[in-house]
């Protein structure tokens, strides 16, 4: 009877108590470019190439990471060191090391392929341009600068959002995101069997 | 306002300042309830509502009409290229127009407080001018040369017909009562007791009707966007349809308004409530009354057009006429007070 339910005045009722009550709810928006939302600890963002203490290039120019992307995102010729400037402590660095990032999918395959763990994942993910030839980034942008340090270990990266990207939201997580990480399997064993290199 | 003031100010003079300002209250007033309406829709789904302009949002009102104005207005090749253009102010004049008999407040003696104009058949007037607005949406529909604003306009036309017949008989009962149609005397008439009270059943009738009459969800089947694309304003862009926007929220307000002269009593306070002026009752009634459509806009989904009809005609009007009917015998028992 459609009739019937025209007259379902509790209905009806129901249904504004409803609206109205949602009124005054707390609203789930997290206002975006003034406050940023956490993400996962091992949320895979920006590349970043990593430096020894000593200022040292990690990277050997191994190609291992172009080889291991799915992608085929990654472009590394690598070169000699000459002695007098060594520019990483192996035989070889990368002459030129360039990731296209809008090919690339954000799997990781070429943080774990790295054996001198040189290519990691930041948090970063603002990287909008207006021009595509802006998203391949070369050695310049991606190589962590001297004076900032050797770079984020693959499996300590910070959970959060590093802090030139600005405010985090207060928006609380239902589940604290880095213990959960640290009880996976995964992340049991990441945090059990460092790498040998890595320090 | 000093009463000696008259004396030296022509009367119409005295009409043209006050229509001048009436305007200008009532065009912020559509430009905020707007905004309100996106607000409020916001809350109730859960987002913060529009608040990138300025603070809280306050400046959305500006940014839209910006933008309104510098879009291309664009005329189907099909269309009646006169009718087309001429729909859109039918529309907005006829939703401006009541504004010049609606009391906002209780008029002072020189007539520089109150409604621009106090005509004795005001709410005929204002009924009257509501009827021609339904034409700039019909003609809109028409002259588009495009099906679904024809859909659309067919529609406006059958749900003005069947809506606009009970929303009069619910009224004639506050008129039986009031024992006149002069919107002031029809006021003055709910000092005592608020014409919601004896009149209830007339005042739902009312307010469901209005809502059909402005075209507002659930029953904006003439726009239906989703199944009308954009109902009888498909084709139109730019200022032009900024207009049927603006005309469809004064008649929010207009209906609003006479929801709260006929039966909310007005400028009248709540008993006790004295001390706040007349005028901030009757706008706070009037608030209320438009937070109430946009309540209803979020909370029910648009009806289907047949049970659109058929609640108008096989539920609304015999109620409305028995409503209208038994008002009508019981202050004729009672004399003609009520």
């Amino acid at each position: 009877m459609a009739r019937k339910n025209l007259f379902n005045v509790l209905a009806l009722v129901r249904g504004f108590t409803t609206t109205l009550s949602y009124a005054f709810k707390k609203k789930p928006t997290i206002e975006y470019p003034t406050i940023k939302k956490q993400h996962a600890p091992r949320f895979h963002g920006l590349h970043e190439l990593r430096r020894y203490a000593d200022g040292k290039e990690r990277c050997i120019g191994c190609e291992l990471c172009s080889i291991a992307c799915p992608a085929n995102a990654i472009t590394v010729i690598g070169a000699e060191n000459a002695p007098a400037d060594r520019r990483s402590p192996g035989e070889r660095y990368a002459a030129r090391y360039e990731i296209d990032e809008l090919r690339c999918i954000f799997c990781g395959l070429c943080e774990e392929a790295c054996p001198t763990d040189a290519i990691v994942l930041t948090p970063r993910f603002e990287m909008a341009d207006y021009r595509r030839g802006a998203f391949v980034y070369a050695k310049d942008r991606l190589l962590v600068a001297p004076d900032e340090g050797v770079g984020t270990p693959p499996d300590e990266r910070p959970g959060g959002i590093p802090a030139d990207l600005g405010l985090v939201s207060n928006v609380k997580s239902t589940v604290d995101i880095t213990a959960g990480y640290e009880a996976t399997a995964r992340g049991k064993y990441l945090k059990d069997h460092r790498r040998g290199l890595a320090g | 306002m000093d009463a000696t003031l008259t004396q030296y100010v022509p009367l119409w003079l005295i009409v043209l300042i006050k229509s001048a300002i009436v305007l200008l209250v009532v065009v912020t007033t559509f430009a905020y309830s707007m905004l309100f309406e996106r607000k409020v829709m916001g809350w109730m789904q859960l987002r913060p509502g529009p608040n990138r302009t300025g603070p809280w949002g306050l400046m959305q009102p500006a940014a839209d009409a910006v933008k309104m104005m510098f879009k291309e207005d664009l005329t189907p090749e099909t269309a009646d290229p006169l009718i087309y253009k001429l729909a859109p102010f039918i529309s907005l004049i006829t939703a401006m127009g009541v504004f010049a008999v609606i009391p906002f407040a209780e008029p002072t003696g020189d007539g520089w407080f109150g409604a621009i104009g106090d005509v004795n058949a005001g709410i005929l007037f204002l009924f009257a001018l509501s009827s021609i607005g339904v034409y700039g949406i019909s003609l809109a529909g028409w002259a588009s040369g495009s099906k679904f604003p024809l859909l659309g306009s067919v529609r406006s036309t059958a749900q003005m017909i069947s809506y606009e017949l009970s929303m009069s008989m619910s009224v004639i009962g506050v008129l039986i009562l009031a024992g006149s149609t002069s919107l002031m005397t029809i006021v003055h008439q709910q000092a005592r007791i608020w014409f919601i009270v004896p009149q209830i059943v007339g005042f739902v009738i009312y307010v469901i009707t209005a809502v059909a009459e402005t075209n507002r969800a659930p029953f904006d089947l003439v726009e239906a966007e989703t199944e009308l694309v954009g109902g009888f304003h498909t084709e139109y862009s730019g200022l032009r349809f900024g207009l049927f926007f603006i005309a469809e929220y004064l008649n929010m307000i207009t209906v609003s308004c006479i929801a709260t002269l006929l039966f909310l009593g007005g400028w009248n306070p709540l008993f006790g409530l004295g001390f706040i002026p007349g005028i901030v009752w009757f706008l706070a009634k009037a608030a209320l009354f438009l937070f109430f459509y946009i309540w209803l806009r979020t909370t029910l989904p648009r009806i289907r057009y047949d049970r659109l009809m058929d609640f108008g005609w096989k539920v609304l009007l015999p109620v409305a006429t028995l409503n209208l009917v038994v008002t009508a015998v019981v202050i004729s028992f009672l004399g003609s007070q009520g």
